[in-house]
């Protein structure tokens, strides 16, 4: 059913007319062309798809778009301010927390929603709270150290 | 080195069949300096089975009229950074900052023919020939500003891509300045010197990822991010299993759904929609009957199957007599190493784009192989192939599982012309486990013996499909023999129910772990420590001091296995690279679950060209190691493909981590060796034999799950 949905993209007021079960990663990669959100397993199991709603780390794979309605999202896209990199972003960067880089938007997502949270983690939150974010590459070791540091300095 | 003059290349000699002509280039690449080179050990590449490469060049560099570097090549960038190394070495060579160097990547219109990124070959073959290719462009610089002011050569300097005279460094030009209006190119013919070690400004330091803005903002993209006017997503419909023949296929309700495109051709059929997700509706609807062939192997009975199955052996190492080494042993140990079969599981699915314009097609692919993909795409839609243009964005990870097969190019391509719009395939990710090339199971037999000095005296040593990497001998051992039964590539793959093929250091995993879990038992047997056993039986220069490096940096001492502390030694040789871990493990004998806590790795690679890049490829094969050691293994029956997603494919995770350190060992003496995939290689015998040695289990099969480490204690 075709359906208005009003929410908040990235700061951005944003109106879609739009089947409402239509899950919030495609409609962030297709109709909206927000293409940092990624696609890995479309069952909940690998977090490349996660954004934040409502302060909270959410995989969009699983999201029916209309759930969204009201709310605030927050995509990798939103992340950067005015051409200034958040500091995951630059932490990441810095220590290198990445290889491919396809697992990179979710996992930042994911350990901003838990910066939200929990500004100061320890090592065992940070690791419990990333667990079910899964990097091939193997990047764990640096992405660790990149939260760290990101919680630092913020 | 050898005497050679530069050649200003004849225009008029035919270009090599497989890439674009050289006039074609030329006109391509524009104004500017041009060094054509050709990267890669072309009888390593013929003995690889990879034949056609050509002889003539595979990459260039082009010093543009804006004193911007730009490096052209078929590689790819897949994580493993060759876009920082690659660029490092240019800009080193040059004399220019690394910002001044782009790299242009994996584009079949753009870049000559190369037949891929796989086997740790990037820096190592290609390496020294665009080395050779940047001091070449530089030479030529050099002499250009000769003239432009009028002072010999040899009193110039270079910095920063301003060539100036020595004695006055107001009388200079710049690199853009010397190439303004020129239409130089030269073939390259090695006149330059390359620098030493000794006077490398940007190679040996270590660089920050030059793609890492990039991805950590989601503006970096992947094939999968590729976004054309009126483009539609494709589900494909698919056999149960591998082998199955379809009886009866209606599509007829997809049909009607409106917005839906299907496609039937004879092996083909799809459905296409402008909304990923409708068209994943549609493929629901379509109503298939299938007949399945019998299955006849599975997870378990796999092993004895692939035994008989196995083709004549061939015989890579031979030295004395077995009988004699047999004679001579005061033990003799035989043993059976299995390892089931690893999926790539890449977080990126295989994923294309394509659209056909005016007869010619251009596919958006994630491979590691853009120019054998070519080649596959033109043959199935009846092109040529220069109507075909490959552009390879950022790949999500490869590892050997985007090298095989072109298939998703094949697949968006043929429904790009069938529809006459564009079209993408993204794989679910249980078309990913379906259709991956999988690491082959594998199986390997040892005997072997020590004498009463404890000196290994017999080697007889048998792999069946996994060849015969890293299974070379570097112990002293007096008879030895080696004999592989298949490969992991090529015709004798055809035994496997699905497909196999190349996965990080393909083979390589599985003869380290045989052949280091054997020498621990032959050190536990002769109660010696098993580090001391090594160095007793090895005199390799290079192994003996990446062994030292790792136990020193461990803090390893002495004792016999089991010790009841976990500690677990390996050791191997991989592209050219010399490797040594330790690994420290706690077992819970209840639950037969290890976990591991600390990883040392000692790696001699010869020169590093980036060492923070050494070290990140590094901890990346140490954690995945972790995978193929503890957890991975795909189920299946026959050709049915029973493992669907990554609830039923454990791949490592943060609670995982052990404490990683590594260790970079020195040697200026030789040329950079692989680096992508050696320490992934001792991962499994080192995390074995610290199982023996907490537990005084001993674990023969990988991946050594709880329950089978719990059965391994239970029957001491
Ligand atoms: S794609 Fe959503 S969790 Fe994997
Ligand atoms: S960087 Fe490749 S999957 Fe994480």
């Amino acid at each position: 059913m075709i359906e208005t949905i009003r929410f908040r993209l990235n700061g951005k007021p944003t109106t879609l007319r739009i089947e409402g079960d239509r899950k919030l990663l495609w409609v962030l990669r297709t109709d909206l062309g927000l293409t940092g959100t990624k696609f890995g397993c479309g069952e909940n199991l690998c977090g490349a798809c996660t954004v934040i709603v409502d302060r909270e780390p959410v995989r969009s794979c699983q999201l029916p778009v209309n759930e969204v309605r009201g709310k605030e999202v927050i995509t990798i896209e939103g992340l950067e301010k005015d051409g200034k990199l958040h500091p995951l972003q630059e932490k990441f960067a810095e220590h290198g927390a990445l290889q491919c880089g396809f697992c990179t938007p979710g996992m930042i997502m994911n350990a901003y929603g838990l910066l939200l949270k929990n500004p100061k983690p320890t090592r065992d939150q940070i690791i419990s709270a990333m667990d079910d974010n899964l990097c091939r590459c193997g990047c764990h070791k640096r992405i660790i150290r990149a939260i760290e540091g990101a919680s630092a300095q913020m | 080195m050898k005497q050679r003059q530069y050649k200003v290349m004849d225009q008029h000699r035919p270009g090599n069949t497989l890439s674009l002509g050289r006039r074609d280039f030329i006109k391509l690449v524009g104004g500017g300096i041009v060094v054509l080179f050709h990267a890669g050990d072309t009888a390593f590449l013929e003995a690889q089975g990879r034949g056609g490469y050509p002889t003539d060049f595979n990459a260039y560099l082009r010093i543009g009229e804006d004193g911007r570097v730009t490096v052209y090549t078929g590689k790819v960038e897949l994580g493993q950074d060759v876009v920082t190394s690659l660029a490092q070495m240019a800009a080193d060579e040059l004399d220019v900052s690394l910002e001044s160097i782009d790299m242009v990547m994996g584009d079949t219109d753009l870049c000559p023919y190369d037949m891929g990124t796989f086997g740790s070959m990037s820096i190592r073959f290609f390496g020294p020939a665009l080395r050779s290719a940047a001091a070449e462009a530089r030479a030529t610089l050099v002499q250009l500003a000769a003239a432009r002011l009028s002072t010999p050569a040899d009193r110039l300097s270079v910095e920063d891509g301003v060539v100036f005279a020595a004695s006055d460094k107001s009388r200079r030009v710049t690199y853009g300045q010397l190439a303004k209006g020129r239409k130089i190119t030269r073939t390259l013919e090695g006149k330059a010197a390359t620098k030493p070690v000794s006077r490398f400004a940007v190679m040996g330091k270590p660089a920050k990822r030059r793609d890492a803005r990039l991805k950590v903002t989601g503006r970096a993209q992947y094939a999968g991010d590729i976004r054309l006017p009126g483009m539609l997503y494709a589900r494909i419909l698919r056999p149960p299993a591998h082998g199955a023949t379809a009886k009866q296929i209606d599509t007829s309700g997809a049909e009607k759904i409106p917005g839906v495109t299907v496609v039937r051709e004879e092996d083909l059929v799809a459905v296409l929609h402008t909304d990923p997700e409708a068209a994943e509706k549609a493929l629901e609807t379509i109503k298939t009957e299938f007949d399945l062939p019998k299955a006849a192997v599975d997870e378990e009975t796999v092993f004895d199957y692939l035994v008989k199955a196995a083709p004549p052996a061939q015989e890579t190492e031979r030295k004395g007599d077995l009988a004699q080494g047999e004679k001579t042993a005061a033990d003799v140990f035989e043993a059976r190493y299995v390892n089931g079969y690893g999926a790539h599981a890449t977080i990126e699915t295989h994923t294309a784009a394509a659209k056909v314009e005016g007869g010619r097609v251009t596919v958006w692919t994630s491979t590691q192989t853009p120019f054998p993909n070519r080649q596959e795409v033109a043959q199935a839609l009846g092109f040529a192939p220069e109507n075909v243009h490959i552009i390879t964005p950022f790949v999500g990870g490869g590892f050997g599982g985007k090298s095989s097969s072109g298939r998703q190019a094949v697949e968006a391509a043929r429904l790009a012309k069938a529809v006459g719009k564009p079209v993408q395939v993204c794989w679910s990710r249980a078309e990913e486990f379906f259709y991956d090339t999988f690491r082959p199971a594998a199986v390997v037999t040892i005997k072997s013996g020590i004498d009463s000095a404890a000196r290994i005296c017999l080697w007889d040593y048998r792999v069946y499909f996994a060849g015969s990497r890293s299974a070379e001998q570097f112990y002293d051992v007096a008879n030895n023999l080696i004999r592989v039964y298949g490969q992991w590539r090529g015709e004798t793959t055809k035994a496997h129910p699905f497909g196999v093929g190349p996965w990080r250091a393909p083979g390589a995993n599985i003869n380290v772990f045989a052949r280091e879990s054997q020498i621990d038992i032959m050190a536990a047997k002769a109660k010696a420590d098993p580090l001391e056993f090594r160095l007793n039986n090895t005199s390799d220069k290079r192994m003996r001091s990446v062994l030292q490096a790792v136990a020193d940096r461990f803090g390893w001492k002495k004792a016999p296995a089991p010790s009841g502390r976990g500690y677990g030694i390996a050791c191997a040789i991989d592209a050219g690279t010399y490797v040594a871990q330790i690994a420290e493990a706690s077992v819970d004998k209840s639950s037969g679950s290890a976990k591991i806590k600390r990883i040392v790795c000692a790696q001699e690679m010869g020169i590093v060209i980036n060492p923070e890049g050494a070290q990140m490829q590094i901890e990346g094969c140490i954690t995945m190691g972790l995978g193929y050691t503890l957890a991975e293994d795909v189920r299946f029956k026959g050709g049915q493909i029973l493992t669907k997603n990554f609830d039923d494919y454990d791949v490592p995770r943060f609670s995982w981590l052990p404490e990683i350190e590594t260790i970079l060992v020195k040697n200026d003496e030789l040329t950079p060796q692989g680096g992508g995939e050696p320490a992934i290689v001792p991962v499994g015998a080192a995390v074995a034999n610290a199982i023996f040695d907490a537990t005084g289990a001993r674990l023969f099969r990988m991946p050594m799950t709880p329950e089978r480490v719990r059965q391994s204690i239970r029957s001491i």
